[in-house]
């Protein structure tokens, strides 16, 4: 990005004396406010004193007052400039009292044990979650089936590619096809998951796709027994969910291909199959490695389907690791561990992206 | 009449192939949009099946089965039940007040704070702490990365602090939070695509800067601010995961409300199938007629 502003505004902004230190008091006072509440509040959660709040609601009000103050005092103090940071203040402030401070709080709990039904509450326990992290086979096995899961994007990519092709080519009906490719991606997980996983797959012996798997020859086919079979189902799920995603990134990119670079390449002799692998991919290459970036975030969240259709069986075969925490919590409400596992998560994607976005970066650069 | 003009043969011999080709385009085509429209007319068949079609797997209504209005019975939604009291469409009307209400806000909500943010960071340069503009944005972006599950359960404890547990108001910071920084990834594509001379020449014109971006800039943007809103309604309609661990009876959405059937009371398969294509319905309607957007707002980025 440019180092100086794209829109030149001049203004000459007198603000007094008198506005910019009303801004100043506005900041500090409501700031001021907010901390006494919030002392106040944790005096009584100290049992030092009772100011007779049901909950920390005071603190949250008195922190969107402070925020609402910092807004305008930025206008009162800093005039035009303020106005204009006013354009990204709320969202940035949104986004770190959000994600920012949980996330802070998160790591607090992730070294403690706390079961919320239990009433002694937070007990801090040191790297115990850790060690019992380290010795879970289970995590370890959802860990594992994410790749798995990250593997199958591959697949999906190359029907992705496929159908945008399709649908790039001179067809009739086009919005028909369009619409009838987007709709995937429009459904609610959870209903897929009913819809596909139980009432397409479990219905013995009339389920659709049963059936058709036995005119097949599969002689008695049952999809969420076997390890692999599970895995395999949900994978194709969550595909038949996102692929109208992939296709979509990749049907933009196509169209933005000038059209001579294809004829130039027929002209010169080339087969289709020839024109596609010389012309069409090299220049896919930075649209497909973005798809295929932006649906491994995707992937990464699972859950949804895992948790509808098979809850982590057989065995913990389909089991994502926000599946697996979500049960972990579920089960026993150990509030501490299930954060400790989602910490480290975390931290695992942040390095596996980041490696990840780098590679990207070299092969994506065009070739001269 | 004699035709005077021939192909060359080189060129006549060509057409098969064009022919070749173009059936296998349709086929693919074909065959692709039966697998994705099968299992929305699976469910939309079923919920009008009895117990023994479902059992024998019957297919076409009036050909292979009779339709029944048993699974909307169950629902209270079928013509004989519609004016009569039912307190399952009472709980379904409910769960759908919810999601449009959590999906609405929170998409109005993102909209808002992401177009803002994203307007900033195209059109001026901040600097805050060590951070410019390119960090800034790559900070918002980054929210994308951050799962879920992260989240969960810091806030489930945080909302049982702030009586925020099972309200729709604390589903609605969260979603806002999930979706923004795809808004911002759009808006952003949208508004360095407008030129600044257009603000420029409103400046000159003695409106203030807020001014400017309201009459001049919004109007323009405005098909990507629909896309964007499009998009995080589907988005955010669809979400199950937060709202399963942070809602209980009060404040349920949709998902919630299917998953909660799928194990429960021996599944009768045409209440769930009624339930679940009322539950995707307003989204397969959003889906045909407002496509374009839908398209126009995953498309962003995707190409610079």
């Amino acid at each position: 990005m440019s180092g100086g502003d794209l829109l030149h505004v001049v203004t000459n902004d007198d603000i007094s004396k008198g506005r910019r230190a009303f801004g100043r008091a506005l900041i500090w006072g409501s700031g001021a406010l907010m901390l006494l509440v919030g002392l106040a509040q944790w005096a009584q959660l100290e049992g030092i004193s009772s100011f007779g709040f049901p909950n920390w609601r005071p603190t949250l009000y008195a922190y969107c007052l402070w925020a609402t103050c910092l807004c305008w005092g930025q206008v009162l103090i800093n005039g035009e400039q303020g106005k204009r940071t006013l354009f990204v203040l709320p969202a940035a402030l949104f986004v770190i009292s959000l994600t920012v401070f949980p996330l802070l709080f998160g790591m607090v709990i992730a070294f403690s044990n706390w079961n919320l039904s239990n009433p002694d509450g937070r007990q801090f326990n040191g790297l115990d979650n850790v060690r019992q992290m380290l010795a879970d086979p289970f995590y370890w096995n959802a860990m594992g089936n994410m790749v798995w899961y990250c593997a199958a994007i591959l697949v999906e990519y190359a029907i992705a590619f496929a159908l945008a092709l399709a649908l790039n080519a001179e067809i009739r009906a086009r919005k028909f096809f369009r619409v009838a490719f987007l709709l995937p991606l429009m459904l609610s997980p959870v209903a897929v998951s009913w819809m596909i996983g139980k009432s397409m797959l479990v219905i013995q012996p009339a389920g659709p796709i049963i059936r058709l798997m036995r005119t097949l020859g599969w002689e008695n086919p049952s999809f969420y027994s076997s390890p692999w079979m599970a895995k395999l189902t949900i994978m194709m799920m969550d595909a038949w969910t996102y692929i109208p995603f992939m296709m979509i990134m990749i049907l933009a990119g196509l169209q933005s291909i000038p059209k001579e670079l294809n004829e130039a390449a027929k002209v010169d002799g080339a087969n289709p199959w020839r024109a596609f692998w010389e012309v069409t991919f090299p220049l896919m290459l930075p649209v497909s490695i973005t798809a295929i970036l932006i649906r491994i975030i995707f992937k990464l969240k699972l859950a949804d389907i895992v948790i509808a259709v098979t809850s982590g069986g057989p065995g913990g075969a389909t089991d994502t690791v926000t599946s697996f925490i979500f049960r972990e919590y579920r089960d026993r409400s150990n509030v501490g561990y299930g954060t400790l596992l989602a910490m480290v998560y975390l931290v695992i994607i942040i390095i596996a992206m980041t490696a990840l976005m780098k590679l990207a970066e070299r092969y994506a650069r065009p070739r001269t | 009449m004699t035709q005077v003009f021939h192909d060359a043969p080189v060129d006549r011999a060509f057409r098969p192939e064009w022919h070749t080709s173009r059936l296998v385009v349709y086929a693919v085509l074909l065959i692709w949009a039966v697998i994705c429209l099968f299992p929305i007319y699976w469910t939309l068949t079923t919920s009008f099946k009895i117990a023994p079609n479902v059992m024998k797997g019957d297919m076409i209504p009036w050909v292979d089965y009779q339709p029944k209005w048993l699974g909307w019975r169950a629902l209270g939604l079928s013509p004989d039940t519609i004016f009569t009291e039912s307190t399952v469409r009472a709980e379904f009307f409910k769960r759908f007040t919810n999601s449009v209400i959590v999906s609405v806000v929170s998409s109005c909500l993102a909209v808002i704070l992401g177009s803002l943010a994203a307007y900033g960071l195209s059109r001026f340069s901040f600097k805050f702490l060590w951070m410019r503009n390119s960090d800034i944005s790559f900070f918002f972006l980054s929210q994308l990365i951050l799962p879920p599950v992260v989240l969960a359960l810091p806030f489930l404890v945080l909302y049982k602090e702030l009586a925020l547990l099972d309200t729709r108001v604390g589903l609605i910071l969260l979603y806002t939070l999930s979706v923004l920084p795809i808004v911002i990834w759009i808006m952003r594509d949208q508004f360095s695509s407008i030129p600044t001379e257009l603000e420029e020449a409103a400046l000159v014109d003695g409106l203030s800067i807020w001014g400017a971006f309201a009459t001049i800039i919004l109007p323009i943007a405005l098909p990507g601010m629909a896309a964007a809103f499009i998009l995080s309604l589907v988005l955010t309609w669809n979400e199950y995961f937060f709202a399963a661990l942070l809602t209980s009876t009060y404040s349920n959405t949709l998902p919630v409300m299917v998953a909660s059937q799928t194990g429960s009371q021996g599944i009768s398969w045409w209440s769930m199938a009624a339930l679940s294509f009322a539950a995707i319905l307003p989204l397969i309607i959003i889906g045909i007629f407002l496509e374009r957007f839908i398209i126009k707002g995953m498309a962003a980025g995707a190409v610079k």
